[in-house]
């Protein structure tokens, strides 16, 4: 099912027109309300008149999360506060959170995204929604459940926490969907084994998983334990919240709604935009929206952009799954790493958990990496060489795919908290002075 | 004849095993033998306790991981060379032991052993009129 076969199946060429229509439009608005991007443009002699169509996007200013924090709270927004119904910040990990606003405009807007996504992950009418994603603040949960209404599938606002609870309602109330972070589906599952919950008492089908990183093989391992498909949602509060792509049925690739959100990928140290198919920095410039547009925005996701046809008959372009953030990588003696990579070394192996935390340090001007697992009971044994067999062999694996020595070491289970939101995968403790 | 003994791991930081015998405590349940394997990154504790079944259900839940482990307590006379003794049945039986911790007090001295087949070693045992003891006994000592 398609939910907006007019944007979602639009030639390539009408898309590429309806899209500089729309940025011609929004820099009339951008340059004329907010200051900001007025005096960046200055700086480049742009003026509004000068944009004729989508090709002039390469030569406009970058936005970047900086450029929010600079502007804390409100002077990026692109109309008076009078017109803004709604306000979400993202949790700021360094620093001041980020702060967005939907004008009523923009709250239709999401919905109907919103719609598409659920939509395009089979979601219909008759599905109940057990919306897990945090409420609040967090765009999760409030975006979520606005496109189910649209939908028109029965939502469940149960939001995070109380994991037994949220159980037994999903049976109780026989939730088809359920929509939450990666990593607690992972935990929703684990606990459903602890409580040796009969998989069938549940009828879970479908699984809308986003806002972190994961891998292919912890897809593999969540579809197997909650027996549903999982599909892979994107968004980040900045551009709109969740909404910005999904998967469809088919599973390759997310399908960005480009009619309202453009997508780039650059080269994050030349800022030059990149050939088509090459894997860099994503970048979006939100052409429709009223309170917060934003041009260019550097997400600091890495990613590529796939335009073949998808199979489900969509023409919009996908994304590669997103596997990484430019400012997740850690570069450890010279070498990129990924907490991707790791995840996915202990997921194949399928004998420790994928519950991991990697802690860098420095001794003696050395970088060294260690990679705490946890050890699941299903893992555990009581002779100390399995254990320290397990050890070696985590440490082997990880050796041989990155290229660098790492330590290994076990750790009790549920070590590292499960977030609703977002989980602490690395502690850098480097002092880079 | 077959001892269910609990096994836990722990990472060597301070207090855990306080915790973990707190627990217990608390539960009512009571340990008749411990002992503990470390390594330089972590251990794991050994323990027969008064009820094996409701200790891994309630360390479970305080997010321990957990098993329990069929062990085997012989308990021989405390005199020089009757654990050789014992041994030696198992060693020409080709039965390896993969731990064991012992102790003895007055006439008795009682030896808690993981072999790596666990109902031969009963029975190679016993075909030696060696004593075990089962659970229940070893509890109520």
């Amino acid at each position: 099912m398609i939910w907006n076969e007019k944007f979602e199946t639009m030639p390539g060429e009408e898309m590429r027109k309806w899209q500089g229509e729309k940025l011609r439009e929004m820099i009339e608005r951008i340059y004329y309300n907010v200051p900001f991007y007025r005096r960046k443009l200055q700086e480049l002699n742009i003026l509004p008149e000068d944009i004729e169509g989508i090709d002039d996007l390469a030569r406009l200013p970058f936005t970047t999360k900086e450029d929010l924090r600079d502007n804390y709270p409100y002077n990026l927004f692109a109309v008076p506060m009078s017109e803004i119904i709604r306000i979400h910040a993202s949790s700021g990990t360094t620093g001041k959170p980020t702060v967005v606003g939907y004008t009523r405009r923009d709250i239709a807007h999401w919905s109907e995204v919103v719609a598409r996504i659920l939509t395009s992950a089979g979601v219909e009418r008759d599905d109940y929604i057990h919306v897990a994603y945090g409420y609040g603040l967090f765009t999760g949960g409030l975006g979520i459940h606005y496109g189910s209404e649209k939908v028109g599938a029965t939502v469940i606002p149960i939001s995070a926490g109380n994991t037994k609870k949220q159980l037994q309602l999903m049976e109780d109330l026989g939730s088809t969907v359920l929509a939450c972070t990666p990593s607690y589906a992972l935990y929703l599952a684990e606990t459903i084994d602890e409580l040796n919950i009969e998989r069938d008492r549940l009828k879970l089908r479908i699984g809308i998983f986003g806002a972190e990183p994961w891998t292919d093989s912890m897809r593999k391992k969540v579809e197997e334990r909650l027996n549903i498909k999982a599909i892979d949602i994107y968004g980040l509060s900045e551009i709109i919240g969740p909404g910005v792509a999904s998967e469809c049925e088919y599973q390759e690739g997310l399908h960005i709604n480009e009619d309202h959100f453009i997508p780039e990928i650059i080269d994050p140290e030349t800022l030059e935009v990149l050939p088509p198919g090459e894997r860099g920095e994503l970048v979006f410039t939100t052409v429709t929206k009223e309170g917060l547009p934003l041009l260019r925005y550097r997400t600091g996701d890495l990613s590529r952009l796939i335009y073949e046809k998808c199979r489900c008959g969509r023409t919009l372009v996908r994304m590669e799954k997103c596997l990484g953030r430019s400012d997740d990588m850690l570069i450890i003696r010279g070498v990129n790493v990924f907490p991707s990579q790791i995840e996915s070394i202990l997921l194949e192996m399928g004998e420790t958990e994928p519950h991991y935390r990697l802690v860098v340090d420095r001794e003696n001007n050395l970088d060294i990496l260690e990679v705490q697992v946890e050890v699941g009971d299903q893992f555990f044994s009581d002779e100390i060489k399995k254990l320290e067999q397990l050890t070696a062999k985590i440490r082997r694996n990880i050796e041989s795919t990155l290229g660098i020595s790492v330590k290994v070491k076990l750790v009790e289970p549920k070590t590292f908290e499960r977030y609703e939101g977002k989980t602490l995968r690395v502690i850098d403790r480097r002092k880079l002075d | 004849m077959i001892i269910k003994q609990l096994s836990v791991f722990l990472e060597n930081k301070a207090g855990r095993l306080t915790e973990l015998t707190g627990i217990l405590g608390r539960a009512g349940i009571n340990m008749t033998a411990l002992s503990i394997a470390d390594t330089s990154e972590f251990g794991i504790i050994r323990t027969v306790v008064s009820d094996p079944e409701k200790a891994l259900q309630i360390l479970k839940e305080h997010n321990f991981s957990v098993s329990l482990t069929d062990v085997v307590c012989l308990t021989t006379p405390n005199k020089p060379g009757a654990l050789a003794r014992a041994l030696e049945i198992l060693s020409v039986e080709g039965i390896s032991i993969e731990y064991m911790y012992a102790f003895s007090i007055g006439e008795e001295a009682f030896i808690i052993m993981k072999t790596e087949d666990i109902n031969r070693t009963i029975q190679v045992l016993k075909e030696n009129d060696m004593h075990l003891m089962k659970a229940a006994e070893l509890n109520n000592k």
